[in-house]
């Protein structure tokens, strides 16, 4: 039982329990899955500065805290107990574009030649972490939702402007990582 | 005043994935943890299905792999059944309440901010849910990328007035 669990999971397993999450909020109390409203949240806990649309009752919305507090213990909880001891597997050509970049360490989910603190003193570090981050953040309110409030919850209910901000994400994807990533990670 | 601050409060509301059924019962904070719970099974999840690689982004962004539309795919699939269910059953919550749906408004904001997201999602090979989980994998640097995810929300926030929507 516990090697099947420490194995990687297949992807109709966790589409699955991914799928199962938006009536489980629901049935637990009317709740919307939807998890980039979390850094608005955030913002208008800390930050609101008088901006109007960071002026409003947050706290009504800390259900949404606790349920991304509860995403950070899980991943907390799956490296330290249910981790494989295999390394992740990587397509080849993913490997062999990669390796031209110096990117060769696979050993992690995040990689650390990429993410790390020491990075964020060099340029690409730099632009991937920080500016990748910002247009994560910046991108997910101004479409109002991500992966999660759009592409999951969004569809399930047939909204079809969730279609166009879904369409949206995979083309800025595809944008991101065939034309623009190859140079950022030249640098 | 307070009137119109409602209205505005409740139309920025409209165009976002907050919750718009407020319910009218006040529980104690500690029922949140329910939510938490949830939470746990998620982040289990992103990790143990490897959501939250960095290269199973990039193997979904070059074709390489199906595992990341599989997942969604099915997510999609799962949930649109569940929802369908709840709303032909008249499904109520644990506490008695009606399940509401709020239907989205389009606004241009769903396709420049949808690019927008998608640049930054190849980069940085998460979104919003998988970065809570990448830190809480032991790659701490990952709170750089949260806090400038948290700059990027609040400078949406600020300029938001002079965006096209």
């Amino acid at each position: 039982m516990i090697e099947t669990i420490t194995q990687p999971w297949p992807w109709y397993v966790a589409g699955t329990i991914i799928g199962l999450i938006v009536p489980t909020l629901l049935i637990l109390g009317n709740k919307h899955f939807g998890i980039s409203a979390n850094l608005r949240h955030l913002c208008a806990a800390c930050f609101p500065s008088n901006i109007p649309f960071f002026n409003y009752d947050w706290k009504k919305e800390s259900w949404n805290l606790f349920f991304i507090g509860g995403i950070l213990v899980g991943g907390i909880i799956s490296t330290q107990y249910l981790s494989s001891p295999d390394p992740v597997v990587i397509h080849p050509d993913l490997a062999k574009d990669l390796s031209q970049f110096g990117i060769t360490d696979f050993s992690g989910l995040v990689p650390v030649q990429l993410f790390s603190f020491d990075q964020l003193f060099t340029l690409r570090g730099l632009i991937m972490m920080v500016g990748g981050g910002f247009l994560v953040g910046f991108g997910t309110r101004y479409a109002g939702g991500c992966t999660s409030g759009h592409a999951i919850m969004g569809l399930s209910d047939l909204q079809w402007p969730s279609l166009v901000a879904t369409i949206c994400f995979m083309i800025g994807g595809f944008l991101m990582t065939n034309l623009i990533l190859p140079y950022i990670l030249a640098l | 005043m307070k009137t119109k601050q409602e209205e505005t409060d409740f139309e920025v509301r409209s165009l976002d994935t907050m919750c718009v059924n407020e319910s009218e019962l006040v529980h104690p904070w500690w029922y949140n943890f329910k939510y938490a719970a949830v939470g746990v099974i998620f982040g289990i999840v992103f990790i143990k299905a490897e959501i939250i690689s960095w290269f199973r982004i990039q193997e979904m962004f070059k074709l390489q792999s199906f595992h990341m539309y599989g997942v969604i795919g099915t997510a999609v699939i799962v949930g649109a059944i569940s929802v369908f269910i709840i709303k032909k059953l008249k499904v109520k919550t644990i506490h008695g309440e009606e399940i509401t749906f709020t239907n989205k408004k389009f606004n241009k904001g769903q396709i420049y901010g949808g690019l927008i997201f998608g640049l930054g999602w190849a980069i940085t090979g998460a979104c919003p849910g998988p970065l809570f989980a990448q830190l809480g994998s032991g790659s701490l640097a990952i709170i750089v990328v949260i806090a400038s995810a948290l700059l990027g929300t609040w400078v949406y926030g600020k300029f938001r007035d002079q965006l096209p929507h």
